[in-house]
């Protein structure tokens, strides 16, 4: 387990501790009001050289690291991968030590194979590496922005803030985690989250859908996504990845619909305060119904705006210091 | 769940041992009065006062001077707090500070600013200070005042107005709140 972040690489969210978690939600919390400022800029990060690598495509992910990035004052390198010696057969290794040889001190990495960030941490030990999606394995800053979503509402409705509420609100807390499991690196970094911070985790989806190997998580699988419906104080959506051949391990789009994504209809099984997430993009009509979508009880836009100031917590965290005298 | 503790001692932060008490309550009420009417002296005719506590030290200071400037003028003093973590240029030599809440809601362009704070030593965290306000605006002037001045600048800082100047050495520690001001040393916990 592990204590903290500081100094550290950013790789998956599974072996760290609670505090380690607080620690980053609590730091956000200052970003998000150095996000509000004026000058939305702070010079932690001054004279650090951030390389942000996307080997997959991404809009809101890779615009709100870099955004963070250039908010803590680092110089940003952004390797368009479709324009580069990449597409000329350059392998993973190659390019990392073209870019290291630039001198950089971090790097933001998506990419379509799984372990790929541990991977380039392997190569490159004196830099701080920071998954940003490798594969079906972790998208640990999602996790984080979603637990970091949901502590900010819930202290909101509560009127306190969420320094204040430290970690107490996710004891017991019900999240109801639905769709494309197999798939989801998304879906694996939010239960480590999640369960790291206390909550009950369920997911729910068609059988094609969970991975083979669901009884080693810590989660419960649900039988009767209806009752699953009334029973979550939080419903994470997951998005049907067609990428990922995600097509092929059901029916039809319109059956996964009617069995699983969240109609208007079965959306009236919620509690009103029932929170509805989604990491987005969605597919409207697919997994979610657009009007389900556009509920005062769905936090996705706050989920996109909690990006920024997660990532910027991430990267001061992790870059800024070093972990001398932290044990 | 004793989260709120383990976040006020995390792992590796070192802790205060008091050795003896130097200021008492009532000390500490007075110099800060003291403090607040040379404040009144000084700015007689400049313009509106600014006071901005220091997270997370300074915070309980800037609000007692606040109070005590209100009450001195007869009219509302504007109050906020910095916190300067992501301004200190010694991030990468020490284990990050824990950052804190930032509340100016004023704009500071061309005001007279008075940061608070409760112990003035290297003069690093002044400098991350002043850094930091210019994203506030251009104050008419910063002034600084101290509960504890104890030596050992590294900076070309000096208070404008001191609760107490306290030699000390190195390996000592100070500890200075509204509740009093003790000596001591800092051991990890």
């Amino acid at each position: 387990m592990n204590g903290s972040i500081r100094g550290q690489n950013l790789l998956t969210l599974n072996d760290l501790s609670r505090e380690a978690l607080v620690e980053v939600l609590d730091t956000a919390e200052s970003f998000v009001e150095v996000n509000r400022r004026t000058i939305k800029k702070v010079p932690a990060l001054k004279g650090r050289v951030v390389a942000s690598l996307f080997f997959e495509e991404s809009t809101r992910t890779r615009l709100s690291f870099e955004t963070a990035a250039k908010r803590l004052s680092a110089d940003v390198l952004s390797l368009a991968v479709a324009s580069s010696s990449v597409k000329k057969g350059e392998s993973l290794r190659d390019t990392i030590a073209t870019i290291d040889a630039l001198g950089i001190d971090a790097v933001v990495m998506r990419h379509q194979s799984s372990g790929a960030a541990m991977q380039v941490s392997r190569y490159v030990p004196q830099v701080r590496v920071i998954n940003a999606g490798d594969g079906l394995h972790q998208h640990p800053t999602q996790g984080l922005l979603d637990a970091f979503t949901v502590r900010q509402v819930l202290s909101e409705r509560a009127g306190t803030s969420g320094v204040e509420t430290g970690a107490e609100l996710f004891d017991g807390l019900k999240v109801l985690i639905v769709g494309d499991i197999r798939h989801s690196r998304v879906a694996r970094s939010d239960i480590a989250a999640y369960s790291a911070l206390g909550c009950q985790v369920r997911v729910a989806a068609p059988g094609t859908l969970l991975p083979s190997d669901i009884e080693n998580w810590p989660v419960q699988v649900v039988n009767d996504y209806d009752e699953a419906l009334e029973w979550a104080d939080v419903v994470a959506l997951l998005r049907l990845q067609r990428e990922r051949g995600s097509g092929s391990f059901v029916p039809s789009l319109g059956e996964f619909t009617q069995t699983f994504g969240l109609t208007l209809a079965r959306a009236k099984r919620l509690r009103p305060t029932t929170l509805i997430m989604h990491p987005g993009p969605m597919n409207r009509g697919v997994e979610i119904d657009s009007r389900v979508a556009d509920l005062p009880s769905a936090v996705v836009e706050r989920q996109v705006a909690n990006g920024v100031p997660i990532r910027m917590a991430v990267l001061y965290l992790t870059v800024a210091g070093t972990n001398e005298g932290v044990s | 769940m004793s989260s709120d503790k383990q976040r006020q001692t995390p792992p590796g932060d070192l802790a205060f041992f008091a050795k003896s008490q130097l200021l008492t309550s009532e000390e500490v009420e007075r110099a800060l009065k003291r403090m607040a009417h040379e404040i009144v002296e000084r700015n007689h005719g400049s313009p509106q006062l600014s006071v901005i506590g220091l997270q997370v030290g300074g915070v309980a200071f800037g609000v007692r001077i606040a109070q005590l400037l209100s009450e001195i003028l007869g009219t509302e003093v504007s109050l906020g707090f910095l916190d300067v973590s992501f301004y200190r240029d010694d991030l990468h030599r020490n284990p990050i500070p824990k950052s804190t809440a930032t509340t100016i809601d004023h704009d500071l362009t061309d005001r007279t600013v008075v940061l608070v704070d409760d112990v003035l030593f290297t003069g690093r965290t002044i400098r991350a200070a002043l850094n930091a306000l210019s994203d506030w605006g251009r104050p008419h002037s910063v002034q600084l005042a101290v509960m504890v001045d104890r030596g050992h600048r590294e900076l070309p800082i000096r208070p404008d107005y001191v609760g107490k100047n306290l030699p000390t050495s190195l390996d000592e520690a100070i500890r200075a709140t509204i509740e009093g001001v003790w000596i001591g040393t800092k051991e990890s916990s």
